[in-house]
């Protein structure tokens, strides 16, 4: 059994011509938390994205939990992954979106119990109650039947964090979740992350701008660009001695803003 | 110059068989909407699929029930469909004619209110696990609805003033009904302009109905489960 929850394996991820990825490696621990950082079109989202199976590769190997993701073997042989295959990797995995996606036309409590009913089989009072409950952990209990055009950025991302956490993932991708939150808001959605990080049970992907929280909460920070790791290692190091130039440069530019 | 002579009593006596035979026009257009509609479902959803053979098929059987004109498909499945041993009354032809006429026209219109949908709400729906079925059910189809009335409603319309084609099938609607009465009475002007006017006022009322659709469609709480 892999020691690792994520795995890139000589990945190759090709937007037309253009090469994003080429050969990538990258593995990621069990219950360990990453946060990803650089700057755009760096491939952040892309890597995400394509655990989340929204993306595609070219070439390569990526394994889940040990699970081969975008390749099954079959008679000895490794094919594309089926659609049954993929919905069943996707099944380690729960996703928070930069602007939510949440389902407008439901109420906060369906957006939660949606999938769990129709995809884990859970009964409706089963969910109800799973539901309920994870509201109350994301401080939302008092919402639960409003629609998502009646909360705050950051209390849509919070019912965002719940219904990812609906479905049992153990791996959490978390893709620039206060990105596009007023400032003022960023704070109350980062804590329900900082809880879910002490809570130790979720492998937790971040992509994410806010430099001080990536310190704070991971166990190892990723500098990307040009669909490569530049530079990763402990938060300390990253932040307070980045041997590499272009992290350096990077960073610098979080603090002249 | 040309006299116009109305004619109340003539045109009191054939209102009621006008109306009686109205019932047989919006018979045909109720289920022949009905029709277009799975139909047109079913083939924007063909367009969808990942297999490039399904879409392509769908694409050209609609390209062509929309390229050729009603009354040769209503003629072909009339004259030549019995043929084959297909032998349908003239209700059912017109029903199944308006029904694959119009279902490719509104399957573009679902297409589009598909589409419109936010890419965002395919990306949940995948990264939550929902099969295909759920996804369309749950949460494309009742975002995508609003989009879809006011152009679907117009085509029902459009279906609505079209029946008078399936009286070359010998189907008795309105306006064969009318066709015979000024021929046995040779009055023309009291039947078909009360025709004309059971169109437009059926017609207003329809439109108005769709207005009214549109306007008060939840934008939320609406789910087709």
């Amino acid at each position: 059994m892999s020691d690792y929850a994520v795995e890139f394996d000589n990945v190759t991820k090709q937007f037309g011509d253009n090469v994003l990825f080429e050969q990538f490696n990258f593995n990621i621990r069990k219950n360990e938390v990453v946060s990803i950082i650089g700057p755009s079109g760096s491939g952040k989202s892309t890597l995400l994205r394509i655990l989340m199976t929204l993306e595609g590769i070219d070439a390569g190997m990526v394994r889940v939990q040990g699970e081969s993701l975008w390749h099954m073997q079959k008679g000895g042989a490794w094919l594309p992954a089926d659609e049954r295959h993929l919905r069943k990797c996707r099944g380690h995995m729960g996703m928070v979106f930069q602007h939510f996606n949440l389902f407008p036309h439901m109420t906060v409590l369906r957006n939660i119990t949606e999938a769990p009913i129709h995809v884990l089989g859970q009964s409706k009072e089963e969910a109800r109650a799973n539901g309920l409950e994870l509201l109350r952990t994301v401080g939302l209990a008092d919402k639960a039947d409003a629609y998502p055009s009646q909360l705050s950025g950051g209390q849509k991302q919070r019912v965002g964090i719940a219904r990812a956490l609906a479905m049992r993932p153990s791996i959490l991708l978390l893709d620039e979740i206060t990105s596009a939150l007023d400032p003022e808001l960023v704070d109350e959605v980062l804590e329900v992350i900082r809880k879910l990080a002490a809570e130790d049970a979720y492998t937790m992907i971040l992509v994410t701008h806010e430099m001080y929280f990536a310190r704070e909460i991971s166990d190892r920070v990723c500098f990307f660009d040009a669909g490569a790791i530049v530079e990763e290692g402990p938060p300390e190091q990253i932040f307070n001695q980045p041997k590499h130039e272009r992290t350096r440069a990077f960073l610098n530019s979080f603090l002249n803003i | 110059m040309i006299e116009f002579q109305w004619d109340w009593d003539f045109a009191w006596e054939v209102l009621p068989l006008l109306l009686d035979a109205c019932k047989i026009t919006l018979q045909a257009t109720v289920l022949g909407s009905l029709l277009a509609i799975v139909i047109g479902l079913l083939l924007a959803l063909l367009r969808r699929s990942k297999w490039k053979a399904v879409r392509y098929s769908a694409y050209w059987w609609m390209e062509f029930v929309r390229s050729t004109p009603l009354l040769v498909q209503i003629y072909f499945l009339y004259y030549v469909a019995p043929e084959w041993g297909l032998n349908l009354s003239p209700m059912v032809t017109g029903v199944l004619a308006l029904g694959m006429h119009y279902g490719a026209y509104l399957s573009e219109v679902f297409r589009s209110g598909i589409d419109g949908v936010d890419k965002g709400q395919w990306e949940a729906s995948i990264a939550l696990n929902l099969s295909p079925y759920h996804t369309y059910r749950d949460v494309i189809l009742p975002q995508a609805l609003r989009a879809m009335i006011p152009a679907t409603g117009n085509y029902i319309i459009a279906m609505f003033k079209e029946t008078p084609q399936l009286s070359a099938i010998t189907l008795l609607e309105m306006l064969q009904l009318a066709k015979i009465m000024g021929s046995e009475n040779f009055r023309y002007l009291e039947p078909f302009t009360l025709v004309g006017l059971i169109y437009l006022v059926l017609s207003l009322i329809a439109s108005a109905g769709i207005r009214q659709a549109e306007r008060r469609f939840p934008k939320e709480g609406f789910t087709l489960s």
